[in-house]
């Protein structure tokens, strides 16, 4: 009890206004500052401390509170021990009686809640903030608005106004909030696997660095993931001006390598394309899945789903050809696909290149699908300069300098293709920098190594032989956000400041930067990047915010400067000390929002917060810079942070032509070969976990992969012939079905000397002999979700073959593995559930999606219908438009609270997933066509749930909501036997996390948070729906369309949710449901869905003739 | 002792094996029976198998502790198949309480005097296996210690019931058939109760059953209210045989899923009922007359007559059968065609026809009277029988959950090792609860049978067994 009450209390003095970090003059280490607060107090002799206090002088062990602990019970309880009197009868009669009347009544116990003394300005409890921050993942940023309650993040969106991001989010994004409180986090300094202490750390690395400067530096190296940080760039650059002869090395497995020397070959000069997707007719993706992973995808998505919008009054859209190895979302929403191996891929585009005139193509074999080719030669030319050809990072550098030849003789530059100068501070081919350091650490030539983020142990090619020749570094340190497999062979581990926590920079896709503000106080004692690098040049006290602050203000005159420097000299004049500097330069993050209903609404009247710290800071934006420069600066500040991007910092476009002379044919080896019949390994990164840093977030690891629907698990993809001819498949096990058990076949992979064991998974649409396999599993220090999952796909990566490795070795081993799958099945059975056509289909008859199935009449009921006087909520979702991305999914479980269950849980059919996305095929086995479908409830109006549940624990509302009461849930489940949607779950076992403390702060704490035993499911987010509604109150209006945005559809990139009053005619939602593609999923068993789906229209080439050859299985 | 009324058909019911064998007087069926229960002797063979019961109970007591503490997910059940085992149990024992108020209701109604010797341990069967039964809902529950919120109790939330929910009908069914049950056994049994008292030589016996025997004298105004009261009850348990079962499948035919909205599912389901009810009866009573050599009470008319309304059942079931497969053809509603097609070629068409086998072609053997007067082909019969309705309880609940609408949520569904302790422990329950009846009450009415004597003395002699030492 006493320790709750001391949370709360110290939590609303310190993490209620502590998500302003600065706003508090108080240290970041908030439970010493107030041990030592309260102590000094019971020195001062304050004998009775207010009430405020209280529990602190607890915490101090004052007398009192030891006493008390001494005694257990609080003074007046030992009167009990006194003779009977009549008093105390009666006093406990009367307590017996009352106690005896109310049994169901726990006891509460006394725990005073305190109130802000000094309420932060704008915050006013219950009510979300969001603050505009950005995500650096992969080498660029999403710019983001995280929703912050009472001081904790709980939600993460995309950022309206960043380009990468248009309003909408990833699954990373939405999933990296669940790695900050990640209990399996990283919380303390260590020193060989023991705890230590910072200030250990900066003596021991301090002497190092002394040591490095005799030979300024020649032994120091920085090892880095891809630094998009201007300020981190500087400071880098800053190190190794200070040490010359050291050396900066970037590294990631999922680097953008082949696209950097791609455009080095094309260019002679490295650029970065920023593709138009709205000036986009005809489209071919090399191996390319734009719509889902890569810098600016969030935006490529969505600007590529506009154009697929089609209706009776737009009746046209873009045309988009696939070619690729491996099926991913973006092969699934072609237009056309046509699965290659890679090095048909290659031929492929040669031929390309070749039939439409580009000099440098070389000569190319003809490819097999002539019709094909042909149609698709015929298309791009026809659509000069409203074509584009873009090409996977996988793909070879001579594959993306043919592509930059073919947009430049397409006339696509300038128009569907832009160049930028890339945007990664340094762009250097990370295979080879790693290469050179690894070569280094061999020859003894590294004395001391930093390697700043990223775990190069575990993902570093197996034949640099990472591991072993780290050891030969004499001082190792690692900075990351886990104890990880790279910290424990380093001699010191710093846990990383989550970007959530702290104060950094990053450039999105085109260039544009963001100051990402953190939400939160560090929750451990970790340390940012900039911290870490501002120790090793000599200015250990530097905040991340001061470095940030300083790096722009010395440089905002000119945000798109790639090259800026640190102002070290000004820096040095101007902070006096660090406890000084720290009170000088504190603000708060400027909000870019406080209403949920209009984020970005009423950002212009809003004055960021500046004087909510207590009142003995000083008055912090005059105090340090009274010159006018300053207050310019100020204002930059503030409205770069308020809007979470910084005006004019996108870098400008350049004009760029292709030398095709210079694109000569590679001699990789892997050129023309033909491998034949020997099978290749494609290296992908996972859909879900990337290359392994998510591999213990519960979420991502539990999500379905959008093709193979597969979780906690990798394996080895293929398709059905090639699983034929090496003998191997995969079964369902009766342990949860389809949506549960498959026993796959486990094979041996071997590649150069190396090998792994791998289940099955045949993926139809995949090329013949190949095999692909995803990157980030096989952790054995990732934390408690990702340990063991898996394979290690790094095992047979080398260098060499960053993402193919051709000839590799199969062998059978007899031995099953279980993977836990959510859909296996994937054939529609003849059903009319996701209905589609061609656009030519669609144009001669638009009501298409009605004609197979036999439709209800209007009213076919014994009753009257319920009239639907205000709102009718309902919901529309374009089938067209969906990607299966997955972040919809994610968004809804980090709205919902919804638990992970587990990968045991999952093989048993028992995934809690409220939005699913189904995924079928039609068409032949070896390339079909692909359908997404999201499957949130569908709030039936004829529920079938509602019937038969018992208890009346889901029933309707006034305004047309499918509500699910929890608290009346007995669990027969009968309501889910009932819902013919399946898209119900229920709490088999006690799935929610209820001891974990750090992910309590987490939930959303307008989402009751579901116990065992309780069917819960989609709510339409009607937590939203009801904030609205009040604020709409308040102003004696009624709800504006857009202004409820359910999680899934806030997060989409493709805008295939819309969500909205079907009562209002005028809505975006009614307006959609009255499309002819409009159609009720089921809607011939009466249950009238308030969800309803636009039919999906493909447009493929007429001269393309799509025969499927072979039936599906 | 009143006086004896003739049946008119009485020539014809005693025509070929009587209902008691001759040679018995009052007290001697009166010696015969008691001396079960109140004899010093239990026999070993009850302690072993009272022993293995009481051991399969407490694998019960155990399996449902484990539930209550880690909640349902101990099952194999998932979504989409979010019923299985316990649901199949549920109805699989409410079928089986059918036998004893159908015998002792309707029958008494019909005045099939042949019931006298059974009915009163299928009495007992019915009420342990309603027992039983009644266990599955509760425990099924995600939330057990809720299960009072089916009921309409007054409370401060002004919350009813959902009364358009058939597991609120099911509650109503089910409880009211367990009470009426009851009263009916315990009634029945006040005047042997009564005899048990006036014979029992410990004080603690005399006590026990002086108590339950509610003083009865045996006076004629006693047995006139008697009478009244059992007439009354079993006019009031009669529809209810046939409400309880009709309700039970209300809980799937309300439903949409295809294999559960069917309109054939009432009677079928009562004819499922009384066929797996007197199977139990033949698998209970063909080893009691054998431990206990009642076969003169239990005689081989006995279960001649319960294999016919077998056959006739199992029949009726059938027809259910076909019916279900012909209205999924008839309809050529696309789900229908593929539930019928799933159960009998998909993952559980082992279990369909499996169900076939045990429930349609097996019992035709019943058409022939050898097979109707072999003993231990009736026992091995009716086990057949039993496991056919279990398996087809299973195959209505599972096969149309595992694959539905949306192929895209199929999935399946395997017992896990909670799932058979607690059916097994519920089999055990069972067992348990009839070793306690067989040994501290009659097992066969003891005035009932009297009145069946002068019967047997006016009538032929024919095919007397030969007559064993009691």
């Amino acid at each position: 009890m006493e320790e709750s009450a001391h949370q709360k209390n110290s939590k609303h003095r310190q993490t209620g206004p502590g998500k302003n970090l600065p706003v508090l003059n108080v240290p970041s280490e908030s439970h010493r500052s107030i041990l030592n607060l309260a102590a000094r107090r019971v020195q001062r002799g304050n004998a009775s401390p207010d009430e405020y206090w209280r529990s602190l002088d607890e915490l101090a062990d004052t007398p009192e509170f030891r006493a008390m602990l001494h005694r257990e019970f609080p003074p007046a309880a030992s009167e009990w021990n006194d003779p009977l009197s009549r008093r105390r009868f009666l006093h406990l009669m009367g307590a017996s009686l009352a106690l005896a009347g109310m049994t169901a009544c726990t006891q509460q116990p006394a725990e005073y809640i305190v109130p802000y003394v000094k309420p932060p300005e704008g915050i006013i409890p219950g009510k979300p903030q969001y603050y505009a921050t950005a995500m650096p993942f992969g080498g660029a940023a999403t710019g983001l608005l995280v929703e912050s309650r009472e001081g904790r993040p709980i939600k993460i969106e995309g950022n309206p106004d960043h380009p990468a991001s248009l309003g909408a989010t990833d699954i990373f994004a939405q999933a990296s909030l669940l790695t900050l409180y990640d209990p399996d986090r990283s919380q303390t300094v260590n020193y060989l696997g023991e705890i230590s202490t910072w200030s250990a750390f900066l003596g021991e690395v301090g002497a190092a660095l002394e040591s490095q400067r005799g030979t300024q530096g020649a032994g120091l190296r920085i090892l880095t993931e891809t630094v998009v940080s201007p300020t981190l760039a500087a400071q880098l650059r800053e190190l190794l001006r200070q040490f010359p002869a050291a050396k900066w090395h970037q590294y990631e497995a999922v680097n953008r390598d082949n696209a950097i020397v791609g455009a080095q070959l094309a260019f002679g000069q490295p650029m970065t394309p920023l593709y138009r997707f709205e000036n986009a007719d005809v489209i071919l993706a090399v191996d390319s899945d734009f719509l889902s992973c890569g810098p600016g995808s969030l935006r490529y998505a969505r600007e590529f789903a506009r154009r697929r919008r089609v209706s009776t009054e737009q009746p046209l859209m873009n045309r988009l050809y696939v070619i690729e190895s491996t099926p991913n979302s973006t092969g699934a929403v072609a237009d056309h696909r046509l699965p290659l191996r890679p090095a048909e891929i290659e031929n492929f585009v040669r031929a390309v290149a070749a039939a439409l005139g580009v000099p440098s193509a070389g000569a190319a074999a003809r490819p097999d699908n002539q019709e094909w080719f042909s149609a698709l030669v015929r298309d791009l030319q026809n659509h000069r300069g409203r074509s584009l050809i873009i090409v996977g990072d996988e793909q070879p550098p001579f594959i993306h300098a043919l592509a930059h030849a073919i947009n430049q003789t397409l006339g696509n530059n300038g128009q569907t293709v832009q160049f930028i100068d890339p945007v990664e501070a340094s762009p250097v081919e990370q295979m080879q920098s790693l290469r050179e350091l690894a070569g280094e650490m061999e020859a003894g030539r590294v004395e001391l190594l930093i390697i700043l983020g990223g775990n190069p142990v575990h993902t570093a090619p197996a034949d640099l032989n990472f591991a072993a020749r780290l050891s030969k570094v004499r001082l190792r340190v690692h900075l990351g956000l886990y104890n990880d497999e790279t910290s424990e062979l380093c001699h010191w581990h710093i846990p990383e400041s989550h970007y959530l926590e702290s104060w950094s920079d990053a450039r999105a896709f085109d260039g544009t930067a963001s100051i990402i503000q953190p939400l939160i106080l560090p929750l451990y004692q970790s340390k940012s990047a900039h911290e870490l690098l501002a120790a090793l040049t000599g200015q250990p006290d530097r905040s991340s915010y001061d470095l940030v602050r300083d790096y722009w203000k010395a440089n905002y005159r000119n945000p798109s400067n790639k090259t800026a420097a640190l102002p070290v000299a000004q820096n040095a004049g101007a902070v006096g000390g660090a406890a000084n500097n720290r009170a000088q330069t504190t603000a708060i993050p400027a909000q870019s929002a406080n209403a949920v209903t209009a984020p970005k609404a009423n950002t212009s009247t809003q004055t960021p917060v500046t004087a909510s710290t207590p009142s003995a800071s000083p008055a912090p934006v005059a105090a340090g810079s009274p010159s006018p420069a300053s207050d310019d600066f100020e204002k930059f500040w503030r409205k770069s942070l308020n809007d979470g991007v910084i005006a004019g910092s996108a870098f400008p476009l350049k004009t760029v032509t292709a030398a095709s002379s210079q694109i000569s044919s590679p001699n990789n080896g892997l050129r023309t070969t033909d491998y034949g019949h020997s099978i290749t390994l494609l290296f992908r990164p996972d859909p879900a976990i990337y290359d392994g840093r998510f591999a213990n977030n519960g979420w991502l690891q539990e999500l379905p992969r959008p093709l193979t629907k597969l979780t906690w698990d990798n394996a080895a993809l293929m398709s059905p012939s090639t699983a034929t001819r090496l003998g191997v498949d995969y079964r369902v096990s009766s342990r949860g079905g389809e949506r549960g058990e498959i026993h796959a076949d486990v094979i041996e992979l071997s590649y150069q000397g190396r090998s792994v064991r791998a289940p099955v998974w045949i993926v139809p649409g995949h090329a013949d002999n190949c095999i692909t396999v995803h990157l980030g599993y096989g952790r054995w220090r990732a934390g408690r979700a990702g340990n063991g999952a898996g394979f290690n796909a790094n095992v047979l990566r080398s260098s060499d073959h960053q993402w193919t490795a051709p000839g590799v070795e199969i062998k059978r081993t007899g031995d099953t593995y279980q993977l836990a799958c959510t859909q296996f099945h994937y054939n529609m059975e003849g059903r009319e559930i996701v209905r589609a056509a061609s656009l030519d289909e669609f144009q001669r008859n638009p009501k298409f999606a009605h004609e197979k199935v036999e439709e209800p009449t209007a009213h076919e009921s014994l009753y009257p219908e319920y009239e639907y006087k205000g709102y009718a909520w309902g919901m529309a979702i374009d089938l067209n438009s969906c990607t299966g991305c997955n972040a919809c999914v994610i968004a809804c479980q980090a709205e919902n609270n919804i638990p992970v269950v587990g990968r045991e849980q999952v093989l048993r059919g028992r995934a809690m997933h409220w939005l699913r996305i189904d995924r079928y095929y039609k068409g032949a086995v070896h390339n079909p066509e692909t359908f997404f479908q999201p499957l949130p409830c569908m709030h039936c109006e004829k529920a079938p749930c509602e019937v038969v549940c018992p208890v009346n624990a889901t029933v309707h509302d006034t305004e047309g909501l499918n509500v699910m009461v929890y608290n009346r849930c007995v669990g027969t489940r009968y309501c889910s036997n009932n819902c013919p949607y399946k898209v119900r779950r229920f709490n088999f076992l006690l799935y929610q996390d209820w001891d974990s403390p750090s992910l309590r702060p987490m939930r959303n704490p307008e989402v009751s948070v579901r116990s065992r035993g309780v069917m819960e499911k989609c709510t339409y987010c009607v937590q939203r729906i009801q904030h609205a509604k009040i604020e709409s109150e308040k102003e004696n209006r009624t709800i504006r369309d857009g202004e409820v945005v359910t999680a899934c559809q806030a997060a989409c990139p493709t805008e295939a949710i819309v969500f909205g009053n079907i009562n209002d005619h005028s809505s975006q939602v009614a307006k959609l449901k009255a499309s002819p593609r409009n159609y009720g999923l089921l809607a011939e068993l009466q249950t009238q869905p308030r969800t309803t789906y636009l039919a999906a229209v493909r447009n493929p080439n007429p001269e393309i003739n799509h025969t499927p050859q072979e039936a599906m299985k | 002792m009143q006086e004896i009324e003739r049946h008119p058909n009485e020539q014809r019911l005693s025509d070929s094996i009587p209902v008691i064998a001759p040679g018995h007087t009052f007290a001697s069926v009166t010696d015969k029976i008691s001396a079960i229960v109140l004899t010093h002797r239990t026999p070993i063979g009850w302690f072993i198998g009272a022993g293995i019961a009481f051991a399969l109970t407490m694998l019960l007591f155990v399996a449902v502790a484990y539930l209550i503490l880690k909640g349902t997910g101990i099952w194999g059940i998932n979504i989409p198949i979010a019923w299985a085992f316990a649901i199949t149990n549920f109805v699989w024992w409410i079928g089986i309480g059918h036998a004893g108020t159908l015998i002792s209701a309707i029958l008494l109604l019909l005045r099939q005097r042949w019931r006298t010797s059974i009915n009163r341990f299928a009495e007992a069967m019915t009420l342990f296996a309603v027992a039983c039964a009644g266990l599955f809902p509760v425990i099924h529950l995600g939330r057990p210690w809720l299960f009072y919120w089916l009921l309409p109790y007054p409370n401060t939330m002004s919350i009813w019931p959902n009364f358009r929910s058939p597991l609120m009908w099911d509650v109503f069914a089910v409880s009211t058939y367990a009470t009426v049950s009851l009263l009916f056994w315990y009634v029945g049994l006040i005047p042997d109760l009564a005899t048990l008292r006036d014979r029992a030589r410990h004080r603690f016996g005399q006590i026990v059953y002086g108590m339950l025997a509610l003083g009865w004298r045996g006076s004629a105004i006693h047995w006139n209210r008697y009478e009244t009261a059992s007439l009354l009850l079993a006019g009031l348990a009669t529809p209810l045989v046939v409400s309880v079962h009709t309700v039970v499948s209300f809980d799937f035919s309300i439903a949409i899923l295809p294999g559960w909205h069917t309109t054939i599912f009432p009677p079928y389901f009562v004819a499922g009922a009384i066929y797996s009810g007197f199977a139990m009866v033949l698998t209970i009573a063909i080893p009691l007359r054998k431990f206990y050599g009642l076969e003169d009470f239990i005689t081989e008319r006995h279960l001649r007559n319960m294999a016919k309304i077998m056959l006739a059942t199992g029949l009726i079931v059938g027809y259910g059968y076909t019916i279900e497969a012909f209205m999924a053809w008839y309809s050529s509603n696309t789900f229908e065609e593929f539930m019928i097609k799933n159960r009998m070629t998909g993952p559980y068409a082992p279990s369909y026809w499996s169900l076939i086998l045990c429930n349609i072609i097996v019992p035709q053997l019943l058409w022939f009277r050898r097979v109707r007067g072999s003993v231990p082909g009736l026992f091995i019969l009716s086990l057949v029988v039993n496991t056919g309705m279990w398996l087809e309880r299973f195959i209505i609940i599972v096969t149309s959950l595992h694959r539905d609408f949306l192929p895209s949520s199929w999935g399946m569904f395997r017992p896990t090792f909670w799932d058979w302790a607690t059916y097994i422990g519920t089999l055990g329950l069972f067992t348990a609860l009839l070793f306690l009846f067989i040994r501290f009450l009659p097992m066969i009415s003891i005035f009932e049978m009297r009145t069946l004597l002068p019967r047997t003395e006016t009538g032929e002699h024919s095919a007397a067994p030969e007559r064993r030492p009691a």
